[in-house]
């Protein structure tokens, strides 16, 4: 393998998480929620992941354990922010922190355990293309899910009629209700899909990227892929798109440390964190746009009328 | 089985004040559950983790230590949360006032004057407030989202200590530790009473912001602005106040409290710089400020009672063998409690249990 081919995937490896947590965010937001315990629910979804895999000696139910964790863990979100009509930032800051705490203590055990890792699959034929063919196919599972997330979400959203529905209530609830959709149960089963990846993008760090536990290990990467949605203006190519440029900087960091470049080590980290400001700043800088893609009702209680 | 919310015609006092304390106690008891679970006596885990910990007066001091920076910077972001800004990366605000703070007794260890420590507390509170203002100025100038920039910075003042401490900061004769030299006896913050414990200097500063703070919001022209834009940044706007200014306003102000709680921290209670110089306060601070209502004066309960959550976590560790991770999962159910009880502040909450009526589908 050459180094460009090795470069490109370990850029894979480091994207395909934030693409699909990024993406379960996406559809949250279009319904109108602003779910910001992505990093909560990541985490435990890859506890999850972790747990399973270890506990029944599959990294395939790892991955079936890492989603139900992610989704099971946004109910706290969805009924206190939706049945309750608690303030969203508040409610996702606390998504976060319960999570990043109990992950910490669920995963107390298996600290140093060696993890089960999943092992990429080889797609015949079109593996034996030079460069392009083991990059793209013979990757893991997840990388392929996380492509055709991609272009399912796009159909569901923007094709489908329940897609229309959510973006309906994500941009105006009060006008989705009266014409009958049940804004509450949509944005449940929306918060619920966010979840479900975010356990997903979880269960791809712990099973694919440091096949291990460590404690916050998900290092800030579901605050990675909220920034990820603005950038992508609600977008799911435009996210897959941002996804890959955001892995590519977090790993050229690393590479820029091998080759022992005259920077020191903690400034190269903080590029993914500083890359995230900088293009955050250019997206928000034309406020028309960013009013314009935002969904309306993003970030504002519903409480039916009865 | 439905829930149903029904507006209540006035927000409800009484429960303004009973929510928070329905609060602990469902922490309290999923706690019992979380404990039982993990094969320990409730009663005896709950008493060592909430009341073994006031019964003596070390201890007590140990409680004002950890109490102080919560309260110093929830303060501060509960002036941001009213004028509806979300700095959340008081964390990162901090670190780099605990930075700022020490420049003078690591860079001039050699001067020594009764000036040294009111510098560095100064140096301290600027320090935190610059590092808001890259935050406040991207969000009033460029509309950027400041929840995520003040979070990314976090991360960046947490590389930046770690750079520091491990190059040109640290200590020539610290055996290649990652520590910066120790400060000097002037430039540590004293005790308050020092012939029964380690409590220093920051508590005060803590109650005196505190009280300054509910002085400011309730008797004064800013803490109406503040007030008015927090509900609606409309009506704030015919009231002839500026949003962008109170962008500045509650960064800056937030951020100068957290940088002064990391320069107290670090010269009261660590007495050098080292990587690790918090357990995570800026982030407990966010629940601190909720489960005080938002109010300074609740701040300052709620500070004792999440300081109280760390030391009993460190108790526990050693009397039930139970992991200090068990301190977060505490503090996050307390956040959750208190987000879901607030609900009935302003809601009146009516469980349906026939499958149709109430609504018309």
């Amino acid at each position: 393998m050459s180094i460009f081919e090795a470069i490109l995937l370990t850029v894979i490896t480091a994207s395909t998480p934030l693409v699909i947590a990024a993406l379960g965010e996406l559809v949250t937001e279009r319904s109108g929620v602003l779910n910001l315990g992505v990093e909560g629910m990541m985490i435990m979804g890859a506890v999850g992941a972790f747990a399973t895999a270890q506990l029944t000696g599959s990294a395939y139910i790892g991955i079936v354990g890492g989603v139900v964790s992610g989704a099971l863990f946004s109910l706290f979100f969805a009924f206190l922010t939706l049945t309750l009509v608690a303030n969203q930032v508040a409610t996702g800051l606390a998504l976060t922190i319960l999570g990043l705490g109990a992950s910490g203590m669920l995963g107390e055990a298996f600290v140093g355990a060696p993890g089960v890792r999943l092992l990429p699959i080889e797609i015949p034929v079109l593996s034996a293309i030079p460069y392009v063919g083991t990059v793209l196919f013979k990757q893991d599972l997840i990388f392929y899910l996380s492509i055709l997330l991609v272009i399912a979400v796009n159909w569901f959203l923007f094709k489908s009629r329940t897609g229309l529905k959510i973006r309906a209530i994500g941009d105006n609830h009060a006008s989705a209700h009266a014409l009958g959709i049940d804004v509450i149960r949509m944005r449940y089963l929306a918060v619920m899909f966010g979840g479900a990846c975010a356990g997903l993008a979880g269960a791809q760090l712990s099973l694919i990227y440091t096949p291990q536990w460590t404690e916050n290990m998900s290092g800030g990467r579901g605050w990675i892929a909220l920034a990820l949605v603005v950038f992508a203006s609600w977008r799911p190519w435009r996210l897959l798109a941002g996804g890959y440029l955001f892995g590519a900087v977090t790993i050229l960091q690393l590479h820029a440390q091998a080759f022992g470049i005259g920077i020191p080590s903690q400034f190269l980290s903080m590029l993914p964190y500083a890359a995230t400001v900088v293009v955050l700043l250019i997206i928000s800088h034309n406020r028309r746009t960013t009013l314009i893609n935002t969904p309306a009702s993003l970030g504002k209680a519903f409480v039916p009328d009865r | 089985m439905r829930i149903e919310l029904e507006k209540r015609p006035d927000v409800s006092k009484l429960f303004g004040f009973v929510s928070p304390l329905l609060a602990l106690v469902l922490t309290l008891t999923f706690g019992a559950i979380m404990f039982a679970m993990l094969g320990k006596d409730p009663v005896e885990a709950l008493e060592a983790f909430f009341i073994e910990p006031l019964l003596e007066v070390w201890s007590l001091h140990e409680l004002a230590i950890k109490a102080a920076p919560l309260i110093l910077i929830a303060v501060g972001l509960a002036v941001c949360y009213r004028s509806n800004n979300w700095n959340i990366g008081a964390e990162g605000q901090f670190t780099i006032g605990a930075i700022t703070g020490s420049y003078l007794p690591i860079i001039f260890y050699d001067w020594h004057s009764p000036l040294v420590l009111p510098l560095m507390l100064i140096l301290g509170a600027l320090g935190g407030a610059l590092f808001a203002a890259v935050p406040a100025l991207l969000k009033a100038h460029f509309n950027t989202n400041e929840i995520l920039t003040s979070l990314m910075l976090v991360y960046i003042a947490q590389l930046f200590l770690d750079w520091l401490i491990r190059g040109a900061w640290r200590d020539p004769k610290g055996f290649n530790f990652p520590v910066s030299r120790d400060f000097a006896p002037e430039a540590v913050l004293p005790a308050i009473w020092e012939e029964s414990g380690r409590a220093h200097w920051a508590f005060i500063f803590a109650i005196i912001a505190a009280v300054g703070a509910w002085f400011m919001l309730r008797y004064t022209l800013k803490g109406f602005e503040i007030v008015v834009l927090g509900q609606s940044e409309r009506a704030g706007r015919f009231a002839g106040f500026s949003s962008k200014k109170m962008i500045w306003f509650s960064f800056l102000f937030s951020g100068a409290l957290a940088g002064l709680a990391g320069i107290s921290e670090v010269s009261g209670s660590i007495g050098h710089l080292q990587p690790a110089i918090s357990p995570g306060y800026g982030f407990t601070a966010i629940i601190v400020a909720f489960l005080g209502r938002l109010n300074p004066l609740g701040i300052i309960a709620s500070g004792l009672v999440l300081a109280l959550t760390y030391l009993g976590g460190e108790a526990a560790q050693l009397s039930l063998g139970v992991s200090d991770k068990v301190t977060r999962v505490f503090q996050g159910l307390l956040l959750f409690f208190v987000l879901s009880c607030d609900t009935l502040i302003y809601y009146k909450i009516r469980l349906v249990w026939s499958r149709v009526g109430g609504r018309a589908a």
